[in-house]
């Protein structure tokens, strides 16, 4: 190999422009993938090589066609600047498809990108202190924290200065640049919100005599198999931090499974050696870690973390100790545009008299003109000026003042970002599926949106009985889109009916995510085209046998452990019910019914090797 | 209609004509570049040195325009688009051989490459691209006005230059040449859908910066590199229907510095009614990633 680019302990130096974020990319990262491109087109880099170098740098290969790439940007928490997201909008109408897509963890991904014009993509994105490094392969990949971070009543402290911290002390570390496979850390505000147990790392804020800390989740994660994570010990020190993190990598690096691709995860070793054990190894580790860690490197993190607003006196943050709901402003008056999106859309932060506005975006699209419209918003409107995108795909703009709220939906409306729904189930999530994975059996991006359009055009963001359930949608058993942790998931997969190929969803009930976090039961298989209908049913049962004020989440809980309490009691029940509508008419009658959406063609379940363990 | 089919006939026959261009013409004016930028344009205008020209709709030319542009709407010279026809409209915007000419639109500079390239095709060597839209023009604040301008008619030479032309044959025979490379203009999903089978894709998107029509040439040129395109390379651009945004992609590849570029000015949409065969890509559903 080259020279390599080097990675500096010691290096903490304080990059703070006006309006702009940490700095994580580096520029000469991109001449040198270009490099690496035209290598590999002479030639003289063999594919499996490059493919890992690629991956290494954020970028993975489009469905069924090597020649293009879907660039994978870190926001590291979701905190992304005005500046940021009009560099985006421009490298994606320049170089991708003129739109840009959130995805499940606060990434931002660009698709169809050229090969050869990756660097150049690379290059605008450093430029605005962005990285795609590390954000695919065997490495850390995006630091998630909760988008309520800083701003979530029932929180004890601001997490988001030890998410960065953590993410900028691994980012590029020669200690996790080849992990068995990927790795990931989510830090959550409370317990209630963030996605804490299906992580490698889940980390909830807490506080113990005074002292600021974690309660550290480790081994959970989703996929073919799904694990909920495992508390490592009542109370983690924010001293103990980095060495119960290092510790973790140390563990995973050493004994993860680096044979089998299927069980490589930090979960499966979890699950192989049993809990204690690995706990045992762990807190044995961390205080190896800790006798031994130089004093550069646990500098190099202090400084990270000071870096962090860590102590943003600029904004007031009042710390309730009362767990409160994240109050949304209720108006009664009649469902104009405006009431609907303030009802479902608005969220009043723990500082008061300021509010946190949603954008809802369909599976996490939005155009690069709208990108330009939600920078100004944040400019004009929000006193942090920065947002944060969502793990449900959209955008949350926070510290925005009461009597700003009228201008700011007048202004996102007029282009498109207005829609209502955000906390509800409205805002439907899906993976990128057929529209750009090797992987996908299905077309689970529009699916999700599909169904979102048809909820808005039923009024059902106005039905409070509808919030704070979800739905999640994977075009594949790998769980890109979350499908486990949904009130009603789904994921894709491909049966025969007759002699023809039919694209279809197993679809799971009452998955939740916060630090009670539970994973979906399997329910039943339905055809792509069927999704809806079934989806409709439920609702109209739901409506005709919840009991009281029950809202659809709890109720699907309820027969998910057969504990209903009308008609339908469990899952069988919900499955007689159901069986009549998923059959299909003759392929014949209606061969409409036996593609997928968004093609004209007969449906056949196409993939290419997956890159996700490269 | 346009009618680039006439010079391919007389192609055979006009070898005098184009030999003609060989012998350099003494530098009596000073040339342009490519794009020609703000400050170049003004002094010229100042010192009545240029015939402006402005492509857009004839309707927005009546509501304002740069100082002294004539007015040439893109479709009529569309509708008139063989040499005979593209001599006359020159003439008629007093353009004579010497005049520098310079081209603007509103539309990201695609039309007034189509219209350059026209008239860089009959042979009239100092033209340029205008480096802003008219919008930004106005924007800046600069000399506009509305008085309908006209000059008296003149005599333009023909001297075609095929070097900068190709049509489907063209294409065909390009299509297996290691040397030639063939450029779709368009956007990527439309790329992705079909394409004239081993053509690659430079969007125009890719051509623009935020406040020019066109990027600064050592930006371009790294483009090129990073893509393995020589300069020596000869490249032919084609877009959708009528040779705009590959024009425009034409000008750039130039201002990269490719001495050998092509346009293919009836583009995708004949080689679609000529029933050639097409790339087209059905295993992915990339159209349903838009937001639109
Ligand atoms: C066997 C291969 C793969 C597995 C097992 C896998 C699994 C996963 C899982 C479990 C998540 C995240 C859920 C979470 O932890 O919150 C995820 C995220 C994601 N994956 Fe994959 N994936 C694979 C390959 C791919 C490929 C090939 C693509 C598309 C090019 C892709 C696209 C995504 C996207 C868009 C996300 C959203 C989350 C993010 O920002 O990281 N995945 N993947
Ligand atoms: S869940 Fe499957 S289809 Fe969806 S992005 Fe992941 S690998 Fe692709």
């Amino acid at each position: 190999m080259a020279k390599s680019i080097d990675y500096d302990v010691l290096s903490s130096s304080k990059n703070k422009e006006l309006e702009t974020n940490e700095k994580w990319g580096l520029a000469e990262e991109s001449e040198y993938f270009a490099n690496k491109v035209k290598l590999y087109r002479q030639d003289k880099l063999n594919a499996d090589e490059f493919r890992r170098f690629r991956l290494q740098n954020g970028a993975y290969g489009s469905r069924l066609n090597s020649e293009f790439s879907m660039i994978r940007i870190k926001v590291p928490g979701g905190d992304i600047t005005p500046t940021q997201l009009e560099k985006i909008a421009s490298l994606s109408e320049s170089f991708s498809i003129g739109s840009a897509h959130v995805s499940t963890r606060q990434n931002i991904q660009l698709h169809w990108v050229q090969l050869e014009d990756v660097s150049e993509v690379f290059r605008g994105l450093a430029e605005v202190g962005l990285t795609s490094r590390e954000a695919c392969g065997n490495t850390i990949r995006n630091v998630m924290c909760s988008h309520f971070a800083g701003v979530c009543p029932n929180e004890p402290f601001d997490a988001t200065p030890y998410a960065k911290a953590i993410a900028r002390f691994f980012l590029r570390n020669p200690i996790c640049q080849n992990l068995p496979r990927k790795f990931k850390f989510n830090f959550s505000c409370c317990p209630e919100h963030g996605y804490v147990r299906i992580a490698d790392v889940g980390l909830v804020p807490t506080i113990r005599d005074g002292v600021k800390g974690f309660r550290v989740y480790l081994g959970g994660g989703l996929g073919a198999a799904s694990f909920i994570g495992h508390l490592l010990e009542e109370f983690t020190p924010e001293s103990r931090l980095l060495s119960t993190s290092i510790a973790t990598i140390r563990l995973y690096d050493r004994l993860g499974n680096r044979e089998n691709l299927a069980r490589n995860r930090m979960r499966y070793l979890v699950s192989e050696i049993g809990w204690e054990k690995f706990q045992g190894l762990l807190l044995k580790e961390r205080i190896l870690v800790e006798a031994t860690i130089s004093i550069p490197t646990r500098k190099s993190y202090d400084g990270f973390l000071n870096t962090g607003d860590l102590n943003n006196t600029s904004i007031s943050s009042t710390s309730t100790k009362s767990k409160i709901k994240l109050p949304v402003i209720n108006s009664n008056s009649a469902d104009t545009p405006y009431t609907r999106w303030l009802n479902t859309n608005v969220v009043a932060q723990k500082q008061s008299g300021y509010y946190s506005v949603y954008i809802t975006l369909g599976a996490g699209d939005i155009t690069s003109s709208q990108l330009r419209i939600l920078a100004e918003c944040i400019r004009e409107f929000s006193l942090e000026k920065k947002a944060r995108n969502t793990p449900q795909q959209n955008f949350l703009i926070r510290y925005i003042k009461a009597d700003q709220l009228p201008k700011v939906f007048q202004k996102l409306s007029g282009n498109g970002l207005g829609n209502p729904g955000a906390n509800t189930i409205v805002s439907t999530v899906g993976c990128s599926g057929t529209t750009s994975c090797n992987l996908a059996i299905t077309n689970s991006h529009r699916l999700a949106k599909e169904i979102q359009s048809k909820f808005l055009e039923l009024n059902i963001d106005l039905d409070k009985d509808y919030v704070d359930s979800t739905i999640k949608i994977s075009g594949c058993p790998n769980s890109c889109g979350q499908h486990e942790v949904a009130t009603i998931g789904f994921y894709g997969g491909a049966t025969r009916i007759g002699t023809s190929m039919v694209p279809i969803y197993t679809m799971l009930f009452a998955g939740s995510t916060g630090e009670n976090g539970e994973l979906g039961k399997a329910i039943m298989r339905v055809p792509a085209k069927k999704v809806m209908d079934v989806v409709l049913k439920i609702f109209e049962h739901f409506k005709k046998e919840r009991k009281g004020d029950e809202k659809l989440n709890e109720w699907i809980y309820k027969i998910s452990n057969g504990n209903g309490a009308g008609e339908i009691k469990n899952v069988d029940d919900m499955k007689k019910l159901l069986l009549p509508i998923i059959e299909l008419p003759a392929f014949s009658a209606a061969p409409d019914f036996y593609k997928d959406y968004g093609t004209d063609s007969n449906f056949v379940a196409k993939t290419a090797r997956g890159e996700c363990a490269a | 209609m346009c009618c680039l089919n006439k010079p391919i006939n007389r192609k055979k026959n006009d070898i005098k004509v184009v030999n003609k261009r060989v012998k350099a013409k003494p530098p009596s004016t000073p040339s342009l570049n490519l794009v020609c930028d703000i400050d170049t344009l003004r002094t010229l205008i100042k010192k009545n040195k240029v015939r402006v020209v402005d492509v857009r709709k004839r309707d927005e030319y009546l509501k304002g325009h740069i100082k002294t542009a004539v007015s040439l709407p893109l479709a009529e010279l569309l509708s008139n688009d063989d040499p005979e026809s593209i001599i006359k409209i020159l003439n008629n915007l007093g353009i004579s051989d010497d005049t520098l000419v310079v081209i603007y639109d509103d539309t990201f500079g695609a039309l007034a490459s189509r219209v350059a390239w026209s008239f860089k095709f009959i042979g009239h060597r100092n033209v340029a691209l205008l480096e802003v839209t008219y919008d930004n023009w106005k924007k800046l604040g600069l000399e506009i006005e509305r008085k309908s301008n006209k000059y008296s008619k003149v005599s333009h030479s023909v001297d075609i230059d095929y070097s900068i032309f190709a049509d489907a044959e063209y294409i065909e025979n390009a299509q297996n040449d290691k040397n030639k490379i063939i450029i779709d203009s368009r956007e990527r999903l439309n790329f992705l859908t079909e394409h004239i089978p081993n053509s690659k894709n430079i969007p125009y998107t890719m051509l623009r910066s935020e406040n020019s029509i066109l990027r600064n040439p050592s930006e371009l040129k790294r483009f090129m590199e990073n893509r393995g395109i020589d300069l020596n390379n000869e490249i032919i651009t084609y877009c959708g229907s009528v040779g705009t945004l590959s024009g425009l992609a034409f000008f750039a590849l130039k201002t990269a510095g490719i001495s050998n570029v092509k346009l293919y000015p009836k583009s995708f949409k004949e080689w679609k009614s000529l029933g050639k065969p097409k790339t087209e890509f059905k295993d992915a559903t990339y159209w349903d990633l838009s937001a639109e």
